[in-house]
């Protein structure tokens, strides 16, 4: 599967992704700026906010408990925010694109 | 003599024996909360004996010394676990493992001198309020109001300022002769940034200083408040001096700094005297310690060891891994505390509803089995922004960015001006068991680039 990060600079990286990671180790191992991950990816930092597409907004499905915890907590959250760590790639988000917010 | 570790770290014989002593005690009579282990740096050995032995440790009463019973996480995933569940791990009330404040002391940012002892024990018994002592939902409206003060867009409007003020401080420093690197450096960059947080005077910036310090420290001989009377009176005059500028900035139009934005929450007309001070004094702490005692860390850490300072020097685009690294290995708050809401079973021990945790990053950060060679000072390690030093969860470390761009920025400035910096004999480290800190540092400057 593919999926695009749209960089807080506004341009975009379409980065190659096996099935069944979390989006934000996707996104570390292709050293995405602004996405850290610091806490190994439990919902328990907000160092991999990100904006998901309004056409992929169903198929990423809902935030979970600590995600949205987190997200209180959190810089610059809106109606399409997600923490990547909680969005796991399968053949269903081919195509996928979410914009990385920063920390 | 220097005795090898298993892991590769030397011992001065001061230290081996230290380490000796510790593992003979019975294991229920250590307390790695006794401020007394940490100019030292014994408290690891009491730390990698936990790990080990007692991961997670019951200190009862009479071996606390004044601290009353608690217990102690040790083990990096028990400390993420409790850290990132407020429900069972209840910050209400409590920052970090002290000693229960007397009734006069709890009183004393607010008493002006007429208070009955009635009055002084409700406010004891009501416990301190801020917004990390606070679970959800308050947590989140009083976190809410201030945050925007370090948001991104903000520490990138500072970044010119801390870079410009961080040359100025460098280029004003004594070339060839010994001094204080805490005072003239750390300190002078970090207050500046905090008086620029709290949108406070400038030339007051030292006040700001004074005020953490001594809220963080026990009175005494040579600590920054001489006697308990000193302290109480420091802490009247900083709730008196942010209610003051709180209830002005209400009238003024609306800014970026801490106080402007609490003073224009709609919901801080409605806060208690005690949340008011709460939130400003965890604001204040959190901006100035952290950061100042990691800058003086890194300047220690690099110049003992040279292999490391190397790798910096030639290759500077290691700067912030070698931040993060150094975050790590100091750990400037050395723990949070909670109390559990209910009987909570973690390693075949039962920590009873209502009891107090010390979530000891400090030694989660040296975990063996989370973070190899942990114990050793690696600028190039894999993935070095793995650490507790900020802590997880909804509490976690508001200001971490822009700790780490206050490190970066001073650190960009002084590889271009100074080929070397020399510490001179050992620091003189903070008698705290919550800030782990250098009270003084000796270095010299041979020469400017």
């Amino acid at each position: 599967m593919e999926v695009t990060f749209v960089l807080q600079d506004g341009t975009s990286r379409t980065v190659e992704a096996e099935d069944g990671w979390k989006l934000m180790e996707v996104a570390v191992d292709n050293a995405i700026p602004g996405i850290d991950g610091d806490c190994g990816g439990e919902a328990a930092c907000a160092t991999c906010h990100v904006f998901v597409a309004p056409e992929w907004r169903a198929a990423t499905g809902e935030r979970t408990e600590p995600e949205q915890d987190m997200l209180a907590s959190t810089f610059g959250v809106r109606e399409d925010s997600r923490l990547s760590c909680q969005i796991r790639t399968s053949a269903a988000l081919d195509g996928l694109v979410v914009e990385v917010v920063g920390s | 003599m220097t005795i090898s570790l298993s892991r590769g770290t030397e011992l001065t014989a001061e230290q081996a024996e230290a380490r000796e002593r510790i593992y003979a005690m019975p294991l229920e009579e250590l307390n790695p909360g006794d401020p007394d282990h940490y100019p030292s740096g014994n408290m690891h050995f009491i730390f990698e004996r936990l790990r080990a032995e007692d991961p997670v440790h019951f200190t009862p009463d009479e071996h606390s010394g004044d601290l009353e019973h608690y217990w102690s996480l040790t083990k990096w995933e028990d400390i993420q676990a409790a850290d990132t569940n407020h429900e069972l791990f209840s910050a209400e009330g409590i920052v970090t493992l002290n000693r229960p404040l007397t009734a006069d002391e709890a009183a004393a940012p607010f008493n002006d001198g007429t208070m009955t002892p009635e009055e002084k024990e409700a406010i004891r018994a009501r416990g301190t309020r801020s917004l990390l002592s606070m679970d959800p939902p308050d947590h989140e409206t009083h976190r809410g109001a201030v945050s925007e003060g370090v948001s991104p867009a903000n520490l990138a409007a500072m970044e010119p300022i801390i870079r410009e003020r961080a040359g100025e401080i460098l280029d004003s420093l004594p070339i060839g002769v010994e001094f204080d690197f805490v005072d003239k450096v750390s300190v002078e960059l970090t207050a500046m940034t905090l008086a620029t947080l709290f949108d406070y005077p400038q030339e007051k910036r030292r006040q700001l200083t004074r005020w953490s310090n001594i809220q963080t420290s026990e009175p005494g001989p040579g600590m920054p408040a001489e006697t308990m009377e000193e302290k109480n009176a420091a802490r009247r005059e900083f709730f008196v001096a942010m209610s003051d500028i709180i209830e002005r900035r209400r009238a003024e139009p609306p800014r970026m700094d801490f106080l402007s934005l609490m003073a224009n929450s709609p919901h801080s007309q409605n806060y208690t005297e005690t949340e008011l001070v709460g939130d400003c004094g965890v604001l204040l702490v959190g901006g100035n310690d952290t950061t100042r005692n990691t800058i003086s860390g890194s300047i220690y850490l690099l110049d003992r060891n040279p292999e490391e300072n190397a790798k910096l020097r030639a290759n500077p685009k290691l700067i912030p891994s070698m931040v993060s690294e150094t975050i790590r290995w100091q750990t400037p708050l050395t723990h949070m505390a909670r109390r559990t809401t209910r009987d909570v079973e973690i390693k075949g021990k039962v920590i009873p509803k209502g009891d107090r945790v010390a979530m000891w990053y400090l030694s989660g950060n040296r975990d063996e089995d989370k973070i190899q060679n942990a114990d050793a000072y690696i600028i190039d390690r894999k993935n070095p922004r793995q650490h507790l030093s900020f802590g997880f969860g909804i509490h976690r470390c508001l200001g971490n960015k822009l700790a780490e761009l206050q490190l970066k920025v001073i650190w960009e400035e002084m590889l271009v001006r100074f080929p070397e910096i020399n510490v001179i004999g050992e620091p003189d480290r903070s008698h705290s068991n919550f800030v782990r800190g250098y009270e003084e540092m000796t270095v010299v400057i041979p020469r400017r680039n």
